[in-house]
């Protein structure tokens, strides 16, 4: 491998540049016509300009990224997340023109992307799933005799969702039936089908997720969990590992299920076994994100393993370099995730960032896209920054968190770093015993 | 008397909810747009008629551009 195409933009592209810098690897950036001036552009070898900034017809477009990796000479392609990152036709398409797509196969991809045939795929392996319907519900009817069978509330989700994208709950049959509908046609528009299922919900969710590594070899290891219960409209805002949650025995039932659920798909690659777990601890399978995810620098500052120097040692068909045994919780690390939004409404900021300064401290990395003149433009994702803060214990983790959070200078936009600060002084948080409805809970007891 | 319907922010038009003739209320949603991947409805601001809509779907709008005007 001595050339990667990344495509992908923003932090993650910087992050993978960065590695592959440290292995003497080229790199090859792909960019919109909005993203001609990030940073990331200047700082992979070389760049190519794939299309204007809407993501159908740039970082969505297969044709222009496969034209820029024949361009460049490029022999592998490193999708980063989100994009084309779990897009198995894009990976078929990488290795029918000879490209080494860094990931797993197609075939994988393309299993875990369906939910349904993922909880299938599980069940049969024994991996405990939310109880649920095992076929797509095709009628209001139908959706309403499932959910009387499991019990209210419920979730409403797409086959093809994910990412807490296409998710609803439902807490009687009247919202089923009226939620059905209109869920079931976003489903289509957004993910191009409308297999829609039923799954109970679970009472005071935590969101906690297995990091796992698989090599050609057929070695899985874990590299142990990270929690991410803390979300605002279903999607992380904060993660932290070791989960505060979490007991020794709960820690290893929950990281050898992950285990089993990427050996039963025959997993290569890094990727993530979600689960999400009751207040009783008993965990179920949620899905699998075959890719590299935003929070892996948790992984990374607690174990201080590279995970994307995982990934390209994977991608040569190496084995892995490292072994279970060698995996250690020796920081604790959280991760904030900071964006261009409305700290209170959440609503999203774009705009031209005047002057933009990260914190510098000691044990808080930062993972960004932006500087001081950048456009932050409305066409993707409004995350700008990654402030990833870790010490040999929570309260030290929290602590340089919240001073990084306190020295982070951001102007010209709005931010959701007074709300992070918030999260970090409550008390709740501090404790660590919150679950997945800490935003909404919190936003109830202030209004 | 003449009022305008502005973008809060900049994004993609990707549903209008209203059309020229209909009559709108204060908050009700009139246009739906995408930004950072997010649904962001647009109200409007005061009662009205709708007298012109001045954007369709797949329009990109900036901040304080007009959507439609009411009477």
């Amino acid at each position: 491998m001595r050339k990667v195409l990344i495509a992908n933009r923003g932090e993650i592209a910087r992050r993978i540049i960065r590695t592959c810098k440290a292995q003497g690897v080229a790199t090859v950036a792909v960019y919109s016509e909005a993203d001609r001036n990030l940073p990331f552009v200047r700082e992979a070898d070389e760049a190519v300009h794939i299309g204007p900034p809407p993501v159908p017809h740039s970082y969505l477009n297969v044709e222009a990224i496969i034209a820029a990796a024949k361009e460049t000479g490029a022999d592998a392609v490193h999708p980063g997340y989100g994009l084309l990152s779990e897009n198995a036709a894009f990976a078929r398409r990488c290795r029918d023109e000879g490209l080494v797509f860094i990931g797993p196969s197609p075939e994988v991809i393309a299993q875990m992307g369906d939910k349904l045939t993922a909880r299938r795929v599980m069940r049969e392996a024994g991996v405990p799933v939310v109880p649920g319907c095992e076929e797509p519900v095709n009628t209001p009817d139908e959706a309403a005799r499932v959910a009387a069978e499991i019990g209210y509330p419920v979730m409403l989700k797409a086959s093809a969702g994910g990412g807490g994208i296409g998710m609803q709950i439902c807490r009687d049959e009247a919202e089923l039936r009226q939620a059905f509908q209109s869920a079931r046609g976003r489903a289509k528009a957004y993910f191009g089908s409308d297999a829609m299922y039923v799954e109970a919900y679970v009472d005071s969710p935590r969101h906690i997720e297995v990091q796992i590594a698989g090599d050609a070899h057929g070695t899985v290891i874990h590299l142990l969990e990270r929690e991410c219960s803390i979300q605002r409209r279903h999607q992380k805002v904060l993660e932290e590992s070791p989960s505060p949650f979490l007991d020794e025995l709960a820690r290893q039932r929950l990281c050898e299920a992950a285990v089993t659920a990427a050996r039963a798909v025959g997993y290569t690659g890094v990727g993530t076994v979600e689960f999400i777990m009751d207040g009783n601890k008993n965990f179920y399978f949620l899905e699998m994100n075959t890719r590299l995810q935003v929070e892996h620098p948790v992984t990374e500052e607690m174990t201080g393993l590279d995970l994307v120097a995982l990934q390209l040692e994977i991608a040569r068909g190496n084995a892995l370099p490292v072994a279970q045994g060698d995996v250690k919780a020796l920081r604790h690390a959280i991760e904030l995730r900071v964006y261009a939004e409305d700290p209170v409404t959440f609503l999203p900021s774009p705009g031209t960032i005047t002057y933009y300064r990260p914190p510098q401290m000691d044990g808080v990395r930062v993972d960004d896209g932006v500087e001081t003149g950048t456009q932050v433009t409305p066409f993707y994702d409004p995350m700008i920054a990654k402030v990833i803060a870790s010490g040999t214990t929570r309260e030290e983790a929290i602590q340089r968190a919240r001073e990084a959070m306190r020295q982070f200078e951001v102007t010209g936009i709005k931010t959701n770093i007074p709300f992070l600060l918030e999260v970090l002084g409550d008390e709740a948080f501090r404790r660590g015993v919150y679950t997945t409805r800490f935003v909404e809970e919190r936003k109830e007891k202030t209004t | 008397m003449m009022k305008n319907v502005t973008a809060s922010m900049a994004g993609t038009v990707i549903n209008v909810l209203v059309q020229a003739g209909d009559q709108v209320n204060q908050g009700q949603d009139v246009v739906v747009l995408e930004s950072m991947k997010m649904e962001v409805p647009i109200q409007a601001e005061a009662d009205g008629k709708v007298v012109e809509v001045k954007v369709n779907v797949g329009d990109f709008v900036n901040d304080g551009d007009v959507i439609l005007v009411l009477e």
